[in-house]
């Protein structure tokens, strides 16, 4: 076995052992230490990505001196190699956009505990981005969630205890039913290993036994996860949990804590219970439905919103719909589509977080839509990132949404089901006329000049870049990964079929 | 009809010390006791009409509740849909479970080959004679770990929540008192202390016990730490914050679990590294059923025992006071 072949291993080990140390650090070195391992598990995952690439063979490393149904062992192949490097490069970005705001808004003796709960929810994206093993997964499901909560009430002002109070409970009540659903599973099965139950559910599905228990596992599966990442009616906990945490938890929250879930749910699409059976199980077909109505009702939100952070919160929610319709098409075209769209909207939602914050910062850290008048003179980099953004998000050529929406509407027209085709190619096109509207509108304010007297009266100051230079590094950094997506997304389409291949 | 005793005579009569011991007006051993009525919590006029007035801000500012026929309307609707909702789950799942294997039958598909392996190659595998404690620990470490690093976390969130730090603390305005109760000690209550004299320390040598014995029989890190953590906060309970502080601060909890979870995943990242290379491992199974066996799995118990020790304590520490 080749070295590098421990290398996802070790960066699960890394990150989780980088948690208790830094409970001990002060949180300067915490900090240091935080980034570093964001940085050296980063390097070690692409050095996986390039191993499989080079192999072409996706491989299982035993936890344990215990071959697989009898111990744990972790799976790697091409998707999640593509992801784990993609989770770590906007992990760092994201921590490098919040330095100033994470200092300002927590308090000192608690820095510390900021980075336990960051690199421990490195640790958990990468156990459910690897593992082969569902109640693995389920275990760090939980590390997820409760670091996820700590993310956002860190900052502690009374919105962020309710958000964080209401996220644990619908969290919870995720987690609790996709615990059901791997009950349901284990009981028809007799395994937890990924690979075992797909066999088992194969034969249990030619059977034609245990139809009922089947399919509420998978649906029960489906609902907690849905619940997790905010599909349309579950989404109440988070517009709060992303409006008004600090600027770091609410980008890493927004790209990767919901996108770890719906990477959850295609692995259990696609490893455990076998996408075909997904497919006759009909259980997608309501993913559609919520997921449609969550484009539409998502973008129908943002657009009455005026503060703006909260206005890229309910976009969120669009995008998340997006994601479900994908998965609802019911073809590896969609599917694709979908995972593209993880990895969009990861670089663009965090960019216009960190973005809205650069903005915000030169209007009297006010989040007021009408505040924010000619702020793109104010910050210019901030402007011109947040317009990067917004034009992704719209879907226009060069950047990265544009791609995404390319390869929906190319799903959508490739479907077998006709009754899907049309309602799908209608809500992209009312999607991104709303999508033009909220965020064009908030465009247009910032670079709308603001009458002198009133930039006097209310004593907003100018930034350069240089003056933050951690943020305008995550913001270029930000920039260029959108532009990267939207200009050459062939190969990176092409890893991602690759990768789905090896998962089926 | 009973005899009329008077009142001076009857004042000699056993019953009537009872009596009045029952009344607790006199104690045998200390006499009369000054009887004081227990103050009734009453608040002054002003807190209460400030209270009465928030209130009534409130329910101004947020809630129109009275002339609101939409909330009605909703309130109505939600709370039969809500049933119908919970009636229709209810069936789904119980459809749901009966569908499922009849439980206990010895051809279910939980029956296999997994099961088969870990009792009957459990004990020469893992060296442990409990096969719950060579599961958990052995065949499925990984998840074990991430478990303990679940509690570790959850610490680490109820401090961002709870810990109150020198710096926040503020002036002493009114109510201040009523607020900060948790700046009370516990009062010196002689039963208590007396029980907690007698029953901490078994109870303390019990948890080390069923940590110890985790391999052996039933118990382990989990339950053991439970049983620790609650002789600890029977402690704390009788002798207060300082006497605990002189050995258990919020520097030793945060060093004995960095040490308790790096020594887990330093130990069990040798037994993965070896495992998955294909690497003898050096670490001897030992005897079954002796205190010394079953390889990594007593130092694995005794992490986890740490952990969930601290974690309990913890716990209680920052709800009671917010602060060690």
């Amino acid at each position: 076995m080749a070295f590098v072949q421990n290398f996802p291993f070790m960066s699960i080990i890394l990150s989780l052992f980088s948690g208790p140390l830094c409970s001990i650090l002060s949180g300067r070195k915490a900090k240091w230490v935080n980034a570093a391992v964001i940085v050296i598990i980063g390097g070690m995952s692409a050095a996986v990505l390039g191993f499989v690439l080079g192999t072409g063979q996706e491989y299982v490393y035993t936890m344990g001196h215990f071959p697989a149904p009898w111990g744990n062992e972790i799976r790697v192949g091409v998707l999640e190699a593509v992801m784990a490097v993609f989770f770590c490069v906007i992990m760092l970005l994201c921590m490098l956009g919040g330095i100033r705001e994470r200092e300002e808004e927590i308090e000192d003796t608690k820095q510390n505990l900021y980075y336990i709960m960051v690199n421990l929810l490195l640790s958990s994206l990468l156990a459910l981005i690897y593992t082969n093993d569902l109640f693995t997964a389920y275990v760090f499901v939980e590390i997820n969630t409760i670091s996820a909560c700590g993310l956002i009430m860190i900052r502690q002002n009374g919105r962020t205890l309710v958000a964080a109070t209401r996220y644990m409970i619908m969290s919870l009540l995720g987690s609790g039913l996709l615990l059901l659903g791997i009950c349901f599973l284990y009981d028809l099965t007799g395994h937890l290993l990924m690979s075992n139950i797909r066999e088992q559910v194969a034969l249990i599905h030619a059977n034609g036994s245990y139809h009922i228990p089947l399919l509420v596992a998978v649906g029960l599966m489906s609902v907690g996860i849905a619940i997790k990442s905010a599909l349309y009616p579950f989404h109440s906990w988070l517009p709060d949990a992303y409006g008004y945490s600090t600027l770091s938890s609410a980008s890493i929250l927004s790209s990767l804590v919901s996108k770890g879930y719906i990477f959850l749910l295609v692995k259990i699409f696609y490893r455990v219970i076998g996408f075909d059976i997904v497919r006759d199980s009909k259980v997608i077909n309501v993913l559609f439905v919520f997921g449609i109505v969550g484009m539409i009702m998502g973008s129908v939100s943002a657009i009455k919103e005026s503060n703006i952070r909260r206005m890229i919160s309910y976009s969120s929610i669009a995008q998340i719909g997006y994601i479900y319709m994908g998965f609802g098409l019911g073809t590896t075209a969609g599917i694709v589509a979908s995972i593209y769209h993880i990895v969009s909207h990861a670089a663009t939602k965090a960019l216009l977080f960190v973005a809205a914050s650069g903005i915000t910062e030169v209007s009297g850290d006010s989040t007021d839509f009408f505040d924010l008048t000619g702020a793109g003179y104010r910050n210019k980099l901030s402007g011109i990132a947040f317009t990067v953004g917004s034009l992704s998000m719209v879907g226009i050529p060069v950047f990265s949404g544009f791609i995404s929406k390319l390869l929906f509407a190319q799903a959508g027209v490739g479907v077998e089901n006709t009754a899907k085709m049309l309602p799908t190619l209608i809500a992209l096109a009312i999607s991104t006329v709303l999508n033009a509207v909220y965020f064009m509108k908030t465009v247009i304010r910032l670079y709308t000049p603001e009458k002198k007297a009133v930039l006097e009266k209310k004593e907003f100051k100018q930034v350069k870049m240089t003056e933050e230079p951690a943020k305008s590094f995550a913001l270029i950094c930000f920039i260029v990964l959108n532009l990267f997506l939207g200009l050459s997304s062939e190969p990176i389409i092409r890893l991602i079929e690759n990768g789905l291949n090896m998962f089926a | 009809m009973s005899k009329k005793v008077s009142q001076e005579k009857y004042e000699k009569t056993r019953s009537y010390r009872m009596k009045q011991w029952f009344d607790g007006t006199r104690d045998p051993f200390l006499n009369t006791v000054e009887m004081k009525p227990q103050k009734v919590f009453s608040e002054d006029k002003e807190t209460l009409e400030r209270r009465a007035e928030d209130r009534k801000k409130l329910r101004e500012r947020i809630y129109d509740t009275a002339g609101n026929t939409e909330v009605r309307v909703f309130r109505k609707f939600y709370r039969v849909a809500s049933v119908l909702f919970c009636i229709c789950l209810v069936v789904m799942l119980l459809a749901a479970v009966s569908g499922l294997p009849t439980f206990g039958n010895p051809g279910n598909p939980v029956n296999n080959e997994v099961a088969a392996r870990y009792i009957e190659n459990g004990l020469q595998e893992t060296g442990a004679v409990n096969i719950v404690t060579g599961m958990i620990l052995d065949y499925r470490a990984f998840d074990t770990l991430g478990e303990s690093h679940v509690l570790f976390i959850a610490t680490c969130t109820v401090l961002i929540l709870l810990r109150l730090d020198k710096s926040k603390k503020g002036s002493h305005g009114i109510g201040y008192e009523a607020e900060e109760d948790r700046i009370y000690e516990p009062k010196n209550d002689v039963i208590l202390q007396t029980v907690a004299r007698i029953l901490v320390p078994p109870i303390v040598i019990f948890g080390i016990y069923v940590i110890l014995g985790g391999h052996l029989g039933p118990g382990g890190g989990f339950s053991g730490g439970a049983v620790i953590g609650a002789g600890l906060i029977l402690y704390v309970n009788a002798f207060g914050f300082a006497k605990t502080e002189r050995f258990f601060h919020e520097k030793t909890y945060k060093r004995l679990s960095f040490c308790a979870l790096a020594c887990y995943a330093l130990a069990k990242s040798y037994s993965f590294y070896t495992g998955a290379n294909h690497i003898e491992s050096m670490i001897p199974l030992g005897t079954p059923g002796a205190i010394l066996s079953s390889g990594l799995i007593l130092i694995l118990n005794i992490c986890v025992g740490l952990v969930v020790a601290g974690t309990m304590y913890t716990f209680y520490v920052m709800f009671r006071k917010g602060a060690y």
